[in-house]
């Protein structure tokens, strides 16, 4: 394996560059001028794409790979998520997928080299409803039974853990109880994307930046390489992970996916003294907030309903949910929020991902993550790269092929994923 | 916000006033019971979803409370117009979507 040499970053490395006013810093990764051709060809520079690529360089000793990214590492949905991450989906297909996941997470800081910040703060589902609270109950003594954590919590608990959370019985969206997911938690999303390029790069990845994947070139039906704004690039295997733009991919080589893209946002506020030590969810009033480490309030809202790929929403998507936040946190409603954006989520019928081969053999997709694939990154990642390698679906992998949309296999996670995170 | 003309209402209103209701002009199979697997799935679940012009059904919710169409700039968000239901413009772009 052609590891380059790389500075490990460490306290003591801080403490030497500190001598040299942090002026040599090595560049976390390289700016290579494509190849001709590659093993492995990863359209889509976001967490998901360049895990594939860490993990095909990591586990299966594949190096001749290139990620090529339109815009620049993370800049889609990697960097514009609310960082939520837990485990407790409702069927064993989605949960063993989340929950491979989140043993990754658990060890990526070590893994990586670079600091995730992923902080097991445990992940609140609230439920306003008797059947809220059925939902909630099925769904945690599903996933106990499938070794993932999970209580459900009486309205008096989920006041001693929130203080400031409005539990009155007379509020507008009274709280009858919640799940708790004490491993969940949140992560720094712009870091599990340049830890993940960092590795991958230190490990001879390429990483292309500022190139446009515009066509895949077939060869009597079979993907021989993708057209680019900087020329061809050859590749004996491609996986695109685009996340809002797949069907656009799709239709590159005729392909058809059934996702529809939507914008999502979100928004934080001006920082704050620590207030909220959880994550807190609400499908009923579609809203969630934790607080990050640098204070500020994360909010993220629902989708728009109409199909967009502007990176940006309607502003009444917003209001609706800060009525809701305020409604369930009196105390924030003369918080001032700072800043507001949007992703591009590729939203599937069933609320699951698809990890699939297609028709065009050599061509593989990695897409539907849709409001909620942030907390996936890494076993997503890890999955599509052992498909990528071996030219065959992961068992973990298997069930989310596109052929579930003919065959009626679908796995309905609208419950566990109802909300957007 | 968007804003959006009302063919029916003949005014421009707010996007609030409005429900988005997908993609426009798919056909109910005639005879369900003689598709495919395959012809099914499509119809239920395969959506055009362009980066470009899109034909989208929209209900005007807390107006007339009828449907419509919408032809839409899915990047711009531009709407380039509105025409009650029934009524196709220019029939090519409803013809490239086959669901029989
Ligand atoms: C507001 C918001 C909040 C969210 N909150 C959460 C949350 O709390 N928890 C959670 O788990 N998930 C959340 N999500 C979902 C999560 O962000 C995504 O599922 C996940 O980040 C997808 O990662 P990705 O790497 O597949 O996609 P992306 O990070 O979007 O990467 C795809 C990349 O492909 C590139 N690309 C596209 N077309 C081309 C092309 N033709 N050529 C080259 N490159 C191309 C794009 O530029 C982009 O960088 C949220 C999403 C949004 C928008
Ligand atoms: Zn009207």
């Amino acid at each position: 394996m052609p590891t380059r040499s790389r500075n490990r970053y460490s306290a003591l490395s801080l403490l030497k560059h500190g001598l040299s006013h942090h002026e040599n810093w090595q560049r976390a990764w390289r700016n290579p001028t494509p190849k001709q051709s590659y093993d492995v060809v990863i359209v889509g520079g976001g967490g998901h794409g360049l895990a594939t690529a860490y993990y095909l360089a990591k586990v299966h000793g594949i190096t001749n790979v290139a990620v090529v990214e339109k815009g620049y590492l993370g800049g889609g949905n990697t960097g514009r998520n609310t960082t939520i991450i837990r485990s407790n989906y409702l069927w064993d297909e989605a949960a063993h997928l989340y929950e491979l996941s989140m043993k990754l997470w658990e060890g990526l800081t070590q893994e990586l080299n670079f600091n995730v910040m992923f902080s097991q703060r445990g992940v609140m589902n609230l439920g306003h409803t008797l059947q809220d609270m059925r939902d909630i109950e099925r769904r945690v003594n599903a996933n106990r039974l499938n070794g993932i954590d999970g209580e459900v919590l009486s309205t008096a608990e989920i006041q001693t853990k929130i203080p400031l959370l409005n539990c009155s019985p007379d509020s507008r969206y009274p709280i009858l109880g919640a799940s708790w997911q004490p491993r969940g938690g949140t992560a720094r999303h712009d870091a599990v994307a340049w830890g993940y390029a960092r590795g991958a790069d230190a490990l001879g990845v390429d990483l292309i930046q500022q190139t446009e994947v515009t066509g895949i070139r077939r060869q009597n039906g079979v993907a021989v390489g993708v057209e680019t704004n900087r020329g061809f690039i050859g590749a004996a295997r491609i996986g695109c992970v685009t996340a809002g733009n797949s069907g656009v991919l799709a239709g590159m080589a005729g392909l058809r996916l059934p996702l529809e893209s939507h914008p999502l946002q979100a928004l934080v506020s001006e920082p704050l003294k620590p207030c909220l030590d959880t994550v807190v969810m609400s499908n009923a009033v579609h809203g969630y907030v934790s607080q990050s480490d640098k204070g500020d309030l994360v909010i993220g809202a629902g989708i728009d309903r109409y199909n967009g790929y502007g990176q940006r929403g309607s502003l009444h998507v917003v209001e609706h949910t800060l009525q809701a936040i305020c409604e369930l946190f009196p105390a924030f409603s003369r918080v001032r929020m700072n800043r507001q954006w949007g992703g591009i989520v590729d939203t599937c019928p069933d609320a699951c991902p698809i990890i699939s081969a297609t028709s065009v053999p050599g061509l593989y997709f990695n897409c539907g993550w849709g409001t909620g694939g942030f907390k996936a990154t890494p076993g997503s990642g890890f999955v599509f790269a052992d498909t990528l390698a071996k030219g065959k679906l992961h068992s973990l992998a298997a069930p989310f092929t596109v052929d579930r949309f003919h065959s009626g296999a679908l796995i309905d996670e609208h419950g566990a994923a109802g909300v957007a995170h | 916000m968007l804003q959006i003309y009302c063919p029916y209402c003949q005014e421009l209103r707010e996007e609030e006033e409005f429900s988005p209701s997908g993609e426009a002009h798919i056909a109910r199979p005639r005879d369900p019971e003689s598709l495919s697997d395959e012809q099914w799935g499509d119809y239920l679940f395969f959506r055009k979803n362009p980066r470009g012009l899109h034909r989208e059904m929209w209900h005007h919710s807390a107006g007339c409370r009828r449907y419509f169409n919408v032809e839409r700039d899915t990047v711009s968000y531009v709407i380039a117009r509105s025409y009650p239901i029934g009524e196709d413009p220019a029939g090519a772009m409803v013809e490239g979507h086959d669901h029989e």
